[in-house]
């Protein structure tokens, strides 16, 4: 069986390093500063004991008040997983660090919450839409979005 | 004295033969080598996360079915488990061996549509693809007892499956467990030694562990790269840990070994099927749930399975309504397609082709 980590024991794995940065910690998740996302992310990628060595899935969540961005990530050498979440504020142009460094393939993913939830990533190699054409008017998996297109 | 060239661009697809649906392909070439790959897509995106949000919890079900149009039961299956995680219900013994029945039946249908038109892409027009349908159309055959339905099935509900399987259903089960091991043996003796196949295959198109990995790159290219990692052992869902079977690796991550790695996981699903029909117990085949499922509010949870393609995954977001408030697809086609760049790089027009053919993708669930 896959183990799951509580947010509490990931909680003890980062104090040390990230104290300033862990905002509050659930049941199995972690918050994360946006800022400090990309660091947090490479740590547990290549510090033994962790090895969280790939990425399941972002997925962008719009909370209208804010948006969560949620990571799944497993450790094939320890199988167990995580998930580690950050939040956003803001409705015009939020923005936050990318985690393509850390594992290429968030590339496609944070194309795909770019493109329909309209949270641009910095630090993205290519940054444009994947699903719908240049030029769609708004991002449609935001709460607010109304059908552009009247039958 | 070295000859001056010129990259050249060129669009492969939207509607070509070997793009396994609507799919766009610039590829730049220096003379036949590839120097840049960019795959475009979108043209089949139909919005089914932004659907799921205005439909209910059962209704979402035929969603999935056309995400990955040839596994439909792994994706009912997948979205099944996390709502049953959401609403914290169990699933009756009978119900689980019925769907992890279905979904190797699935399994061994979608591989043979990948290894079929992979045969094809290398240029054996028609006849080994037509081995594989023939096959494939007794599994279907097969569903339609089930559930009255080939392709879009829905037959696994929240909590178990939808119906007992009617009494004419078992024997020919049976039968068909008969005949086809045989079957595969026979396309295997025409296809696995093969001059052409081999020559074309081994040694294109590598893929290393690390940068499988790295790319979130899951199923059947993860494991012909050598990685033996299957979710179904990882982290059983349903019965997975009361049944016995291998997953089988590759050993150079090429062409070759994606190829035999689902060549090899068809036998374990027959092997897998044959123990659920041995050990299947009588009893209840679903928890009786209300007909619009309401889960309590602001939870959320992950299900995942180890579809034909790879890890599929549903993230579920409730808020107390009778709708998921968000419902996103791990799609294994999008993020294996995302190693592609890195296999085509320096390899010949040729083995492009021979290459998407090998990560077999689906568009229906790289747009959703």
């Amino acid at each position: 069986m896959t183990k799951s980590l509580t947010g509490k024991e990931l909680h003890d794995y980062l104090v040390q390093g990230f104290g300033a940065y862990l905002l509050d910690y659930g049941e199995q998740d972690i918050l994360i500063d946006p800022q400090k996302i990309e660091e947090v992310c490479e740590y547990l990628r290549g510090s033994s004991g962790l090895e969280f060595s790939f990425l399941n899935s972002i997925t962008a969540v719009d909370y209208v008040e804010y948006f969560e961005i949620v990571y799944h990530i497993t450790s094939f050498s320890y199988n167990q997983q995580a998930i580690l979440k950050v939040r956003v504020y803001g409705r015009e142009e939020p923005a936050l660090p990318s985690v393509c460094s850390v594992w290429p393939g968030a590339n496609f993913q944070e194309r795909e919450i770019f493109d329909l939830m309209g949270l641009s990533f910095k630090g993205h190699p290519n940054l444009k839409r994947i699903m719908l054409w240049e030029g769609f008017p708004g991002h449609p998996l935001r709460r607010d979005f109304e059908d552009v297109i009247k039958y | 004295m070295a000859f001056k060239t010129e990259p050249m661009t060129i669009n492969i697809g939207p509607q070509h033969p070997s793009t396994h649906g609507v799919f766009r392909l610039r590829v730049t070439f220096d003379g036949e080598v590839i120097v840049d790959v960019d795959p475009i897509f979108g043209y089949l995106h139909r919005g089914s996360e932004k659907l799921a949000e205005e439909r209910n919890y059962v209704q979402v079900l035929t969603l999935t079915d056309r995400l990955d149009y040839t596994a439909s039961m792994t994706n009912n299956q997948a979205y099944c488990l996390a709502v049953e995680k959401l609403m914290g219900v169990s699933v009756p013994e009978r119900g689980k061996y019925l769907r992890v029945m279905a979904a190797e039946l699935q399994r061994i249908a979608s591989h043979l549509i990948a290894i079929g038109f992979f045969l094809q892409d290398l240029g054996a027009l028609a006849t080994p693809l037509m081995y594989c349908f023939r096959l494939r159309e007794s599994i279907l055959d097969l569903f339609e007892m089930l559930c009255g339905a080939r392709i879009t099935v829905s037959y696994m509900r929240p909590g178990g499956v939808f119906a007992e399987p009617p009494e004419d259903f078992w024997p020919a089960l049976r039968r068909f467990m008969e005949e086809s091991p045989g079957l595969i043996e026979e396309l295997e003796n025409l296809i696995m030694e093969n001059e052409i196949v081999v020559v074309r295959t081994k040694g294109t198109g590598i893929l290393g562990i690390e940068s499988a990995i790295a790319n979130s790159v899951s199923g059947p290219v993860l494991r012909g790269s050598g990685f033996a990692w299957d979710w179904r052992k990882a982290d059983p869902y349903d019965i997975y840990d009361q049944i016995d079977f291998d997953v089988p690796v590759g050993n150079n991550g090429d062409n070759y070994d994606r190829f035999q790695v689902r060549m090899e996981e068809i036998k374990q699903s027959f092997k897998i099927v044959s123990q659920c029909i041995r050990q299947i117990p009588d009893g209840p085949i679903r928890t009786e749930l209300p007909l619009v499922l309401r889960p309590p509010a602001w939870q959320e949870s992950y299900g995942r399975v180890e579809s034909p393609k790879g890890e599929l995954g549903f993230y579920l977001v409730s808020d107390g309504s009778v709708a998921p408030y968000r419902c996103k697809v791990r799609s294994p086609s999008l993020l294996n397609l995302h190693v592609l760049k890195e296999l085509l790089v320096g390899w010949k027009l040729a083995d492009m082709i021979v290459t998407l053919g090998s990560i077999d993708i689906n568009m229906g669930e790289v747009d959703r």
